[in-house]
């Protein structure tokens, strides 16, 4: 094992510096065979890939506890790979499968898991930070210090329930640790032509919520930065805001023909590739043979088959069952 | 048995809610320190504390997400949207997450929120203070409506709403605060499935629900002067509605008037009108009539915000028309 010094940094585990590298490319993976699997017409309606930003929902998540809340948006098919929905059932909500994780019923933008506390898959922008100021009002109310971690992207911040959501979250101290994913375009718009400030973490500090901007294509920078932001809100020292600056190397959804960006602009952000980068820097200090980075695509590849070959699998809904899980049916009440 | 304001029994129901069940805490506008709106929740600042008591910024959708996150985490919580006009801005929240989650995530989740609103006309709060949006929220799968026209109803459908798993929404007219009633002391939750016969009869079915139902019983009683026995129906629940109440009634009287403040056209009384010659077409004497609010945005002046509801003459003309028509 070596280590290395870079300043605030600990030294880096090399067992934890291979998790962080094969999370990624689970990620990156699953992403790719999901546009093959879309192409193929086995999934439906929208998708919206992360591939390029693969560096926040790892990074992130290792500053979270299986105890901690996680609401997340319709990008979201690696925040659920990394905090451990099985790669199967989120194939299978992909093809709409009753073994789906939200038994199909929700599909690519609505991944659910209760036992990992993973409260979706919330497709309106912003609409999950309200939510997540819930979850952590409870959390307070019940005496626990635990985190409500909330994704959310660059779009959401013009949306009035980002203001109002950070202020509630720090007029009552609630432990939010909001996640801002700046991919620099709200679909098509790019952040300068729909914001007067440009500079999220102004915003937040403006609504009364601490900030910081980190590099969101170095893993290792939003592990560091979400393990020091997490810590404080942990301590009750209320909500953190982290404006990740990211992006995604592939279109909105499938459906985006990419009219509002140059091709240019996207084979520069792709030199800065989080998997490749990453890769590099292991390499460099010793931390990766090319051994070890086969077998780790070889034991994701086999992951990945395994999913498709479960979602395959899958059976549908009965029609009979449309109804169900409208209401809670009295037996299963709380 | 001893009466209350209905704005009282509402407290009543608030009070023993957040007495017997650690997990209730209200939240809203103005329900703390200044005692709530319409004074329904004086006094319970002082006595459960900022904790369990908390005013909100004015950030309707995101103290409704709140309410929702809350619920999801294991609290029981009560929001009081001020009004159902300042509701708009939390449709999202409640149209997208609260009445969806359940569904959309598989069974996974249920959301036990309940929101309280002040809803209707009559006070001359012009057009954006008088909307009856209750209609609208029975839409939704996923939710239950329910409408309190009394003070029993008031305290004991905040009871029971508080013990079911999914959102519930609690629509109180505003006209109906200061009004009196006889409520059990010892009364707790009450039924939210059924509708109530408030009044039988025999020779029209009279079916309403909410600040309409005192009107309706005005209109009932000028029309026995000529003879008429009405059937006064509260429906009490819009979601899940109480169909064969409502069809039972029908089906004795043959004749079905439905008396509902929002605006005619798309009302929830033309849902119940639909519902009516689905199940008894052939047991009525006369198409169903509707007596709702007219299609204007409720006007200031008296007169005409007036004449732009409901009101016994419009109810008791129906009902005549009806027989002679």
């Amino acid at each position: 094992m070596s280590c290395f010094a870079e300043a605030g940094m600990p030294d880096l585990d090399r067992a934890h510096g291979l998790v962080l590298l094969r999370e990624m490319i689970r990620i990156r993976r699953f992403e790719e065979k999901s546009v093959e699997l879309y192409s193929a017409g086995k999934i439906r309606g929208f998708l919206h890939l992360y591939i390029g930003e693969e560096a926040v929902a790892v990074g992130a998540m290792q500053a979270l506890t299986p105890d901690d809340a996680i609401v997340a948006t319709y990008r979201e098919h690696g925040h659920s790979l990394v905090r451990g929905t099985p790669a199967g059932p989120l194939m299978a909500e992909l093809y709409g499968k009753a073994d789906g994780c939200s038994r199909g019923r929700g599909g690519s933008m609505h991944f659910f898991d209760a036992a990992r506390r993973f409260y979706g898959g919330l497709a309106i922008v912003g609409g999950g930070l309200p939510v997540a100021v819930g979850l952590a009002l409870a959390d307070k109310l019940q005496g626990r210090s635990r985190v409500t971690a909330c994704f959310f992207g660059d779009g959401a911040v013009a949306e009035g329930e980002f203001h109002e959501s950070l202020n509630l979250a720090a007029l009552w101290k609630l432990p939010v640790l909001f996640l801002c994913e700046n991919n620099l375009y709200a679909m098509g718009t790019a952040l300068a032509r729909h914001q007067a400030q440009t500079d999220i973490t102004l915003k937040a500090k403006g609504d009364g919520v601490p900030a910081e901007a980190v590099d969101g294509m170095d893993v290792l920078a939003v592990e560091e930065a979400t393990r020091q932001a997490a810590a404080s809100v942990r301590c009750g020292d209320g909500p953190y805001l982290l404006e990740y600056r990211t992006y995604r190397f592939r279109a909105h959804s499938m459906y985006d023909p990419e009219l509002y960006r140059s091709k240019d602009e996207v084979e520069q952000w792709k030199q800065r590739d989080p998997i490749a980068t990453y890769e590099a820097r292991l390499r460099q200090w010793g931390l990766l043979t090319d051994e070890e980075l086969a077998k780790i695509e070889a034991a994701v590849d086999a992951e990945i088959a395994e999913a498709v070959a479960f979602a395959e699998a899958g059976s549908w809904e009965p029609v009979e069952d449309l109804t169900k899980d409208v209401y809670t049916p009295p037996q299963a009440a709380g | 048995m001893r009466k209350l304001k209905y704005r009282e029994a509402v407290r009543e129901g608030l009070r023993e809610a957040l007495k017997s069940d650690p997990r209730v805490f209200l939240m809203g506008e103005d329900v703390g320190k200044y005692g709530g709106t319409y004074a329904c929740s004086h006094g319970l600042l002082e006595e459960f504390g900022p904790d369990r008591i908390r005013d909100t910024p004015l950030s309707e959708s995101t103290f409704v997400g709140a309410g929702i996150g809350a619920a999801l985490g294991g609290m029981r919580p009560i929001v009081e949207v001020m009004t159902v006009n300042f509701s708009l801005l939390a449709l999202d929240q409640i149209v997208n997450n609260a009445a969806t989650i359940r569904h959309m995530s598989g069974g996974q989740f249920s959301v036990p929120l309940v929101v309280r609103m002040a809803t209707g006309a009559g006070r001359q709060v012009a057009a954006q203070h008088s909307h009856s949006l209750e209609g609208w929220y029975a839409h939704i799968p996923g939710i239950t409506v329910v409408t309190p026209a009394t003070p029993a109803d008031a305290k004991g459908m905040l009871l029971a709403a508080l013990r079911e798993p999914d959102p519930v929404f609690i629509f109180e007219h505003a006209m109906l605060y200061p009004m009196e009633g006889e409520v059990d002391e010892h009364a707790g939750p009450v039924d939210i499935s059924r509708a109530a016969v408030r009044r039988p009869g025999k020779d029209v079915s009279l079916l309403t629900f909410g600040g309409s139902l005192w009107k309706t019983l005005e209109a009932a009683d000028q029309l026995a002067l000529s003879g008429i026995e009405a059937e006064v129906i509260d429906l009490r629940v819009l979601r899940p509605l109480d169909t064969p109440s409502i069809l039972a009634s029908v089906r004795k009287t043959h004749r079905a008037v439905i008396v509902d403040e929002a605006w005619r056209t798309g009302s929830f009384a033309a849902e119940i009108s639909a519902q009516i010659m689905e199940g008894a077409f052939y047991d009525l004497d006369a198409p169903v009539a509707r007596v709702c609010g007219a299609e204007v945005p409720i006007p200031y002046p008296k007169h005409l915000e007036d004449a732009a509801l409901p009101q016994a003459a419009a109810i008791v003309k129906a009902v005549q028309e009806m027989r002679h028509g």
